[in-house]
Order: C-alpha cells, then sequence, then structure tokens
C-alpha cells in the first residue's frame, strides 16, 4: 500500500489566475472495471481557452465528456470526484444533466450531423430552447462562425449528411455556437478540417473566448499554442498493467511548451518517446 | 483474368493476383444470384398471367363495372367488388392505424433504452413469435374472446354515440372492428421488428449529438431518432399495410362477409381476399372467372400501395438523408 502510494504521481494543482468556470476533480474515472482516469484536477478559466494535449487513449476525451455528463449515456460509466459549476456540483443528485448540456454544449471528434437539412441542424439548439427571434440570421450567424457559410448557404434545405466529412463538422460547430452557451468542450474539432478551415475555427475559438469559455482537445501541438491560454498534458499509466490516464502537468501554454516541470511532458511536446 | 501488372516486379510474393478458383466461385456466385433474381420475376410473370388468363373473359364481360358495381349475385350474373375494395382498405388502414402506433412505440420501448437489452431481447422474442401462429388460431380467438369481449363496449357506444359514423350500427357477431384489431394484432410484430432494426441501425454518435444539445429523452427520441429512422419506419409501415391488405384466413372468419358499404366499425364487411377465401371452394365457371379478377385487382393494390410505399420512402431518404 505504502509503496503504491510513493510511486503515484500526482500533478500539482494548477493554481489558476482569473476566475474559474469549472473546476474539474477527478478522483477516479471507471468504463466498468477498468480504470481510466485517475487523480487529475482540471481548473477551466472563465473566457480563456483550455487545452488538453496527451498520447492517444490517456483519456483525454473521457474527461472533457465528464465535465458535461456526456459519459452518463454508457452505463458502465462511473465518476468519483467532482465538478463544481459555479460553485455547483454537476454530479449531484438533483443536478438534471440535461440542464448541464445546455449550459455546457460540445463539439465531437467525429461529426455527427442529425439526418435533417444544414438550416435544421443549426436551429436545432434554437428550437429546443424555444428561441423566439430572428432564426434566420441565427442560423446565418452560426454558419458564417463555423466558416461554413459561403459554402452552404446555397444549399440550406440539403441534408446535413450530404456534406463533405469537413463541412460536417463545421456544421456540428455551428449547431452547438447557435445557442451560445456559456462553456463549449470541443474534442478535436478539426482533426477532419484542411488547414483553412482549421485556421478559420481557430480563429473563431478565439473570437468565442472573448465572451464564453473553451475547453479544447488536441492532437496538434502547433493549436494548442496557437490558441490554448493554458494546456493540461496528460499521459497514461502502464507501470501496473493498466491503462490508466492521468495528469502530469498543467499551466500556462507558454510555460508548458517552453519550460515544461516534469521530463514526461518535454519528451512529449519535443516528440521523444521513451 | 491474365494479369496485366507482371512488370510491377518489386511486389511482395504477398500481394498477388487472385486464383483462377477464385475467380470461378466469383462467376458461380453471380450466376446463382442472377437465376435467382430471373426465377423471382418469372414465377411473379407467370402467376400474373395465368390469373390474368383466366380472369380474361371475366374481365371482358364486366369491365370497369366489376370495380363500381356493388352486388356479388352469381343467379344473376352480376359481379361488383366494390364493397370488397372499400373492406379491404378500411380494415386495412383500421389495422395499419392501430399496429403500427403500437409497433412503433414498442420499437421505442425496446432500443431507447427504457429496458434493460436483455430483456428487450427476450420482449423482442416473444414480439415475433406472436408473428408465427397461424393466422386461423387468430380466428378462432377472435370469434370466441374477442367478439365477446367488445360486445358490451360495443353496445354502449352505440348507445350513446350512435349519431357518430364510426359507431352508427350495434356488433351482432363478426365485424369490422374484431377484424381490424385481429389484423392490428398480426402485423404488429412485422411493424415492431423491422422498426427495432431501424432503430438499432442509427449510429451511437447521432445519440451523442442528441443529448449532447442537452435534450431531454423524449426530445431526443421524437426531434432525433424517429426522424433518423423513418425511411425504415416507413419500409416497416408499408410491409405492415401489404401484410393487411392479403390476409385472408383470419378475415374470413372474423369480417363477416357482408357485402356493404359502411363506416360503422361494428357492421359486418367483406374483403377481397376474404372473398376469395369463401367463395372459391364452391364456385361456378363464371364464378371463378369473376373471383380471378378479384384476385387481380387486389394484386393491383398491393402492386400500387407498394409502389406509393417507395415512392414515400425515396423521399424521406432524400429529404433526411440526402442521398440519391
Ligand atoms: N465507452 C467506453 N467504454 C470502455 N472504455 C472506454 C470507453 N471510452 C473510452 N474508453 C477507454 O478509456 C481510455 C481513455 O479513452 P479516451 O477516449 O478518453 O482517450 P483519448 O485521450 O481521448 O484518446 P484519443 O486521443 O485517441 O481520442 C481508453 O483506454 C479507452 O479504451
Ligand atoms: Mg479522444
Amino acid at each position: 500500500m505504502n509503496a503504491a502510494a510513493e510511486t503515484m504521481f500526482v500533478a500539482a494543482p494548477y493554481q489558476a489566475a482569473g476566475k474559474v468556470v469549472i473546476e474539474c476533480n477527478v478522483a477516479k474515472i471507471f468504463y466498468g472495471d477498468f480504470l481510466a482516469v485517475r487523480d487529475s484536477q482540471v481548473p477551466i478559466e472563465k473566457r480563456k481557452i483550455t487545452g488538453f494535449i496527451g498520447p492517444s487513449g490517456c483519456g483525454k476525451s473521457t474527461v472533457l465528456r465528464s465535465l458535461n455528463r456526456m459519459n452518463d449515456l454508457i452505463s458502465i460509466f462511473r465518476f468519483e470526484g467532482n465538478v463544481m459549476y459555479h460553485g455547483q456540483d454537476v454530479y449531484a443528485k438533483k443536478v438534471d444533466p440535461v440542464l448541464v448540456r445546455r449550459y455546457i454544449g460540445m463539439v465531437f471528434q467525429q461529426p455527427n450531423p442529425f439526418s435533417m437539412s444544414v438550416y435544421d441542424n443549426v436551429a436545432f439548439g434554437l428550437r429546443l430552447n424555444r428561441y423566439k427571434g430572428d432564426m434566420d440570421e441565427r442560423v446565418e450567424k452560426a454558419l458564417k462562425r463555423a466558416a461554413l457559410w459561403k459554402e452552404v448557404k446555397d444549399k440550406l434545405k440539403n441534408s446535413g449528411l450530404s456534406l463533405s466529412g469537413g463541412q460536417q463538422q463545421r456544421l456540428c460547430i455551428a449547431r452547438a455556437i447557435a445557442t451560445e452557451p456559456d462553456v463549449l468542450l470541443m474534442d478535436e474539432p478539426c482533426s477532419a478540417l484542411d488547414p483553412i478551415a482549421t485556421r478559420q475555427v481557430e480563429e473563431l475559438m478565439l473570437e468565442l473566448k472573448e465572451r464564453y469559455t473553451l475547453a479544447l482537445v488536441t492532437h496538434n501541438m502547433q493549436q494548442a499554442t496557437r490558441v490554448a491560454d493554458t494546456t493540461a498534458f496528460f499521459s497514461v499509466d502502464i507501470s501496473k498493467g493498466g491503462r490508466t490516464g492521468y495528469l502530469v502537468e498543467m499551466g500556462p501554454t507558454e510555460q508548458i511548451f517552453q519550460n515544461p516541470r516534469e521530463t514526461l511532458t518535454k519528451e512529449y511536446i519535443s516528440g521523444e518517446f521513451s | 483474368m491474365t494479369n496485366m501488372f507482371e512488370a510491377a516486379d518489386s511486389v511482395s510474393p504477398i500481394s498477388g493476383p487472385p486464383r483462377a478458383l477464385e475467380y470461378a466461385n466469383d462467376r458461380i456466385f453471380r450466376g446463382i444470384a442472377w437465376t435467382s433474381a430471373f426465377l423471382v420475376i418469372a414465377l411473379t410473370g407467370f402467376i400474373l398471367w395465368e390469373v390474368g388468363r383466366q380472369a380474361a373473359p371475366a374481365i371482358q364481360a364486366y369491365g370497369l363495372g366489376f370495380i363500381t358495381g356493388t352486388e356479388w349475385n352469381v343467379n344473376q350474373g352480376e359481379f361488383g367488388v366494390l364493397p370488397e375494395i372499400w373492406g379491404t382498405l378500411y380494415s386495412s388502414l383500421l389495422a395499419l392505424a392501430l399496429g403500427g402506433l403500437f409497433g412503433i412505440a414498442i420499437a421505442i420501448f425496446l432500443t431507447q433504452d427504457f429496458i434493460h437489452h436483455r430483456l428487450a431481447m427476450i420482449f423482442r422474442t416473444v414480439i415475433e413469435m406472436l408473428a408465427a401462429i397461424p393466422s386461423v388460431v387468430f380466428g378462432l380467438w377472435g370469434i370466441y374472446i374477442l367478439i365477446p369481449l367488445l360486445k358490451p363496449g360495443a353496445e354502449w357506444l352505440h348507445d350513446q354515440l350512435g349519431w357518430f359514423p364510426l359507431f352508427s350500427t350495434d356488433l351482432a357477431g363478426p365485424g369490422m372492428a374484431p377484424a381490424a384489431l385481429v389484423l392490428a394484432i398480426m402485423i404488429l410484430p412485422t411493424v415492431a421488428a423491422i422498426t427495432v432494426d431501424a432503430f438499432h441501425r442509427i449510429p451511437y454518435k447521432i445519440k451523442e449529438a442528441a443529448y449532447g444539445m442537452g435534450t431531454t429523452r423524449w426530445e431526443a427520441i421524437l426531434k432525433v431518432m424517429v426522424p433518423t429512422a423513418s425511411s425504415g419506419i416507413l419500409a416497416a409501415l408499408v410491409l405492415g399495410f401489404g401484410r393487411a391488405l392479403g390476409e385472408t384466413m383470419a378475415l374470413a372468419m372474423l369480417i363477416g362477409n357482408a357485402n356493404q358499404i359502411s363506416l360503422s366499425l361494428f357492421s359486418p364487411a367483406n374483403t377481397l381476399a376474404s372473398l376469395l377465401a369463401s367463395t372459391f371452394p364452391e364456385a361456378g365457371h363464371l364464378e371463378v372467372q369473376a373471383l380471378m379478377y378479384a384476385a387481380l385487382v387486389l394484386l393491383a393494390i398491393t402492386f400500387l400501395v407498394n409502389v406509393m410505399g417507395q415512392m414515400v420512402q425515396q423521399y424521406t431518404i432524400r429529404k433526411f438523408e440526402g442521398k440519391r
């Protein structure tokens, strides 16, 4: 027990400078018996972009999706710890996950437009929230911000599934931002995009953070340095036969990339692997 | 097949051309597929031709008057199937409304995480077993259990709301209501099973997208899952309707075989299939010709329903999925 406790690395908590919207304190996250993530504290700061980086399978998506209780859909998922959103634990019994997701929106790793028209896809969240204003205007604005308007303005009535993969992803971004949620979680939103669209989406993120809070998972180191204000680096612990992810280091992006405290971080960002 | 790429000499021995046997298998399989397809078409054509040949004298004698006529009188040589056409469509539509609604509801219940998936499998098996019950058993069940069960309610409805066309007659025994109810139960497994498959085909990420937008469970089901599965659900309804149109035995036992057109749920009626089943055994030469004509009419109705179903389905696929 003691020996195990000694070898278990726990990252020093990151002391955020500004106001924290979501304090994510993961003790343990399980899928069935499988311990996917342990001991990770990730504060998400208001009007900042928090980047999540780390090798594949280290639990970035798992942690990100825990923030708005997306993982509740998976019956074997179990979360230990708490996620304080404006001072309230979103995992508290009395909290309705539906409400959490209305305030904390999400763009997924894979494009997942609904099988309905482009317009209806973007208007979906607006209709869900019984938006009374000018729907057309909102839809157009969201599509413009997602850098998709020019490509689809003449085919708003076509099915969202008739778009290309990259266009579908931007459609999903438009769908998520149309309702302007308080926090937007983005899980590798640019993995299906070309460099031009990637740049446009990054500009969107920078524009969005003026008013909203963003959390972004990315495999693209340049992207993290370009947009993230703070960066959390996760890694996998394979020492005990498991594959448990954990937070290695979190800090201002510049510090993480230029002056990492942990050797693991240094090795990862410079592309050296043990 | 010759290999035109012999020149690619740096290819490893692992990648090579398919062997002659593999090409032969391919050809054999294609042959079997083509033969089966051809046989199905040939058989359908043969049945149509044969029925048409036997019906030809009746078609010549009665023409379109057969379809608009309301009398079926062998002694006077009068044959008309309008009441049967009406009864076929009316009973099938009622069954479709009921069986379709319950079938879809059951499919939603089984696929949208209301119960554990193992329990759902058991439920599904039970429902599919409904489809294996012979229709004569349904007929008997209707006569001995359903009709007596319906009688008091039908009487009350007729007494209280007799002015309403649907309740304008009393249920004397067999009639439209028990027939349509049994039909609904009979098409329910078809509708439910195909709709379940349609829901199962929806990728998990679509469900995630719906909940990710902050939908409640009902919003996710009604605003995302059902539209996404709509082409499959339509296919289920078309198949169920087709089954209802052609159902014979249970209807012959339950609908009352009365040659009349009535909106009332409680009056006896008749359908084309049940007319065929109950009249054929004792039909004379002339009547058989008329019955063959009636069979052709039934085939035409079924064909039209299928074509229309296909069209609606193609439309929804285009609208929702954008594929051509
Ligand atoms: N639904 C699930 N059921 C069981 N195990 C899961 C599930 N989702 C993820 N896992 C496991 O949890 C671990 C972390 O997965 P996660 O998807 O969070 O990784 P990730 O860091 O996002 O990887 P990537 O960069 O490849 O997207 C993996 O070992 C994975 O196998
Ligand atoms: Mg991931």
